[in-house]
């Protein structure tokens, strides 16, 4: 089963990221079993079928802005963000924007080219899940890889997953 | 200065874990070389031609000797016995091994220092004006804001990946020595009515391909709101900055394309989010790092030293260093002096290990052990007592560091260039030093007057050609080098940039144009015109025919 990391573990996960090629169109849906991201555009074309559906999330590519899924949040359970490469820093923006502005408690997970050196920047902008791509870890090393979320223990500015800076948590001495 | 408490230092010291276990597993080949790229870049080593090289921060220019001593030990021990300082106030090492850098960013981080955020798609190290607390021009001190800033852009989750580096300047002085006009962000302290500090913020200023003046985005920020308002600002450049062109992905092209006030309009929304959120600055904060930047113990002097105007009456060559290389200092009896790294025989901005010592020496003895590199590439000593310069003075000369050029000619900005740089189109360094080398005739150069001449390679314009009153710049033309000269750039308060004169020269035609240039100068100026005015006043027609001959002029003026 494949793996990933969901709040600071390693366990296995299911999840069917539904990718359209050219000639899917988001309308024609034909949707995998089980847990599934689909694409914004076939959310956007289905949302009144798919709302009920458990186990459904929506991803968004790094240039689509997570305002698209403001008021949809409600029904879904988990949003994955997109890095089509780890220097494409959108999604930091999009994650905490999901968990500050727009309230969302559900996963925000982590796809495409993740990798263990952005993992703690990742879990401070609200991402819960992170999500290698397939074969870039070995099992061993994805466990090895749990030690890059904890990289730095005392951050100084505030962000999701620690909303005070270091100068309202800490007395620092002058 | 600033002291690291124990969370600083923690900092530090994990970021040193983290790079070396990455240069571990890069050379483990665990990490690709495009995985390890920004990461390293994160950390400040480029590859160049010869080895990586390593830049070390040093936060808006400030230095304690004993950091200096550590910087002399690496360049000793790591490197070639020499270090360079860059255009941001920074420390540069050319030739560094990369499985030693983890062990010179511990060492680093043993006295404070370290690598953070020099180079990469982040923010970068925030600089300042070499001369705050002593410019007698100043109005607020910039430093505490600086490092209140350094804290909250260090590891930063959120903006670690922008589509480009970001740069940020403070200035609080009437003189804009921080060039705030030429960063992605440009702070500059003011006092509102009610005597509150705030910022004027510019923003979307840069050099490189397309020099751009930055644009103001808001008159005052109060001072509590200053981080949220960065981050506002970041936050839409990072979501809508260009990613798909390298050379369209700085901030200013994002401001170009949606115009200052739809930008200001963006930025002020988001801004409503975060304004008065845990990001705002508190009092106590603000003083607690202010605390770290009080008055040293100056001696109370009654005002000018008359025993330094007796040595300066007596000997000529002090007195030339004086006149230019000494500042006056806000505190009666002291001043202000810039250790020139502008010794014909070395690349403008280096520094050997021996004379980092000696500076280091200098600081401890006569100027309360801090020392501040300068955007122009040079060392300071702020705070020397009148009655210490001449002894600081024969020190620093047998060293080669008291060149006493400063503000002039040959006082210029120079980037590596072709002798070091992957990018560079050409060699600027033996430029340098043989338009150096022309004007060593030191009445003449004082006859020229405040000149700023700045040099780049390459148009990544690392030597801020576009901001010189003259400006080199490289350029390929079929393999070989060449260079193109531009006139009229001016940092500062009335920042402009240059513009080129005409076709370009080869090496060995430099020196000559730019004494042609000088003489239309000369015989232009009118009484106490410096270059810049003489240009600003006529135009570059006059410099043209003086460079190119009048020929050029009338063919150019017949083919419009
Ligand atoms: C030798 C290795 C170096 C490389 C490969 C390099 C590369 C670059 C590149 C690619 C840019 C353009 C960035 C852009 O336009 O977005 C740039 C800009 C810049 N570099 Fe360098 N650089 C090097 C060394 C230096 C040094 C030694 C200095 C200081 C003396 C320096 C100072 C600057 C500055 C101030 C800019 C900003 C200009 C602006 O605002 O656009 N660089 N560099
Ligand atoms: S201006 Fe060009 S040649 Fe000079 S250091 Fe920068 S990139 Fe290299």
């Amino acid at each position: 089963m494949p793996k990933l990391i969901r709040n600071g573990r390693v366990v296995d996960d299911n999840a069917e990221i539904l990718v359209l090629d050219e000639t899917q169109a988001p309308e024609a849906l034909n949707l995998p079993e089980g847990p599934v991201f689909v694409p914004l555009a076939v959310w956007q074309a289905h949302k009144g079928v798919l709302s009920g559906r458990p186990s459904l999330g929506v991803w968004l590519d790094s240039h689509e802005g997570v305002e698209d899924l403001a008021g949809d949040l409600d029904s879904l359970q988990a949003i994955a963000l997109n890095f089509p490469k780890f220097t494409d820093g959108r999604a930091y923006s999009g994650a905490a924007l999901l968990r500050s502005r727009y309230g969302f408690k559900g996963e925000i997970r982590a796809i495409g080219d993740v990798l263990r050196d952005q993992f703690f920047f990742m879990q401070r902008c609200g991402f819960d899940a992170i999500q290698p791509k397939a074969g870039k870890y070995s099992d061993a090393q994805l466990e090895e890889a749990l030690a890059s979320l904890q990289d730095f223990s005392t951050p100084y500015q505030a962000a999701i997953d620690q909303p005070e800076p270091l100068f309202r948590r800490a007395a620092r001495a002058a | 200065m600033y002291r690291y408490d124990s969370y600083d230092q923690k900092i530090v010291d994990e970021r040193v874990a983290q790079f070396r276990d990455q240069t571990r597993r890069y050379l483990a080949g665990e990490l690709t070389d495009d995985e390890f790229r920004p990461l390293r870049l994160q950390n400040g080593l480029y590859i160049q031609r010869h080895a990586p090289m390593l830049r070390v921060a040093v936060p808006y220019g400030l230095l304690a000797s004993r950091q200096i001593r550590t910087l002399a030990n690496i360049a000793r021990t790591h490197d070639k016995g020499y270090a360079h300082v860059t255009t941001r106030q920074n420390f540069q090492f050319n030739w560094p091994e990369l499985k030693v850098v983890p062990e010179i960013l511990a060492e680093l981080a043993q006295v404070e220092m370290h690598a953070i955020q020099t180079s990469g798609a982040c923010i970068r190290n925030i600089t300042s004006d070499p001369f705050a607390g002593v410019a007698g021009d100043e109005y607020i001190d910039p430093r505490p804001w600086c490092e209140v800033l350094r804290q909250w852009s260090t590891f930063h989750p959120e903006f670690a990946f922008l589509p480009r580096k970001f740069k940020i300047a403070v200035n609080g002085a009437h003189q804009d020595r921080a060039v705030i006009q030429c960063h992605d962000i440009g702070l500059e302290l003011k006092r509102d009515a009610a005597g509150e500090i705030g910022f004027r913020v510019l923003v979307g200023g840069g050099l490189g391909r397309t020099p751009i003046i930055g644009e103001e985005i808001s008159d005052f920020v109060p001072w509590q709101h200053i981080i949220t308002y960065c981050e506002a600002i970041l936050r839409v450049y990072n979501r809508y900055g260009r990613r798909d062109n390298l050379y369209k992905a700085r901030i200013k092209i994002l401001v170009k394309a949606l115009g200052i006030a739809e930008f200001k309009r963006q930025v002020e929304e988001e801004w409503t989010f975060g304004k008065n959120g845990p990001n705002t600055l508190t009092e106590a904060e603000v003083a607690r790092v202010a605390a770290h930047f009080t008055t040293p113990a100056y001696t109370q002097l009654p005002g000018d030293d008359a025993g330094y105007a007796a040595q300066r009456a007596a000997n000529p060559a002090f007195a030339a260093w004086a006149k230019r290389n000494v500042l006056a200092h806000k505190v009666p009896g002291y001043a202000v002096v810039v250790l020139s790294l502008k010794d014909p025989k070395r690349a403008p901005g280096d520094i050997t290990d021996a004379q980092l010592d000696l500076v280091a020496d200098l600081a401890d003895a006569y100027s309360f052990g801090e020392i501040r590199a300068t955007h122009e590439q040079n060392l300071v000593l702020a705070d020397v007592q009148q009655s210490d310069l001449f002894a600081v003075w024969e020190k620093a000369r047998a060293a080669g560091l008291a060149t006493p050029t400063f503000g002039l000619l040959n006082d210029m900005i120079c980037c590596p260039g072709g002798d070091f740089c992957a990018l560079a189109n050409a060699k600027s360094i033996p430029i340098a030093n043989a338009i150096q080398e022309r004007f060593d005739d030191l009445d003449y150069l004082y006859d020229i007057g405040d000149l700023e001449l700045n040099i780049s390679g390459c148009m990544n314009s690392c030597g801020h050609h576009h901001v010189g009153h003259i400006g080199i710049l490289g350029v390929d033309k079929n393999g070989s080098e060449w260079y193109q000269v531009s006139l009229g750039g001016s940092q500062g308060n009335s920042t402009s940039i240059g513009k080129v004169i005409g076709r370009s020269f080869a090496a060995a035609e430099m020196p000559d144009v730019i004494s042609k240039v000088i003489d239309v100068y000369r015989a232009q100026r009118q009484e106490g015109e410096r270059f810049i005015e003489t240009v600003r006043r006529i135009g570059l027609d006059p410099f043209k025919i003086g460079v190119y001959g009048d020929a050029a002029i009338i063919e150019r003026k017949q083919n419009a």
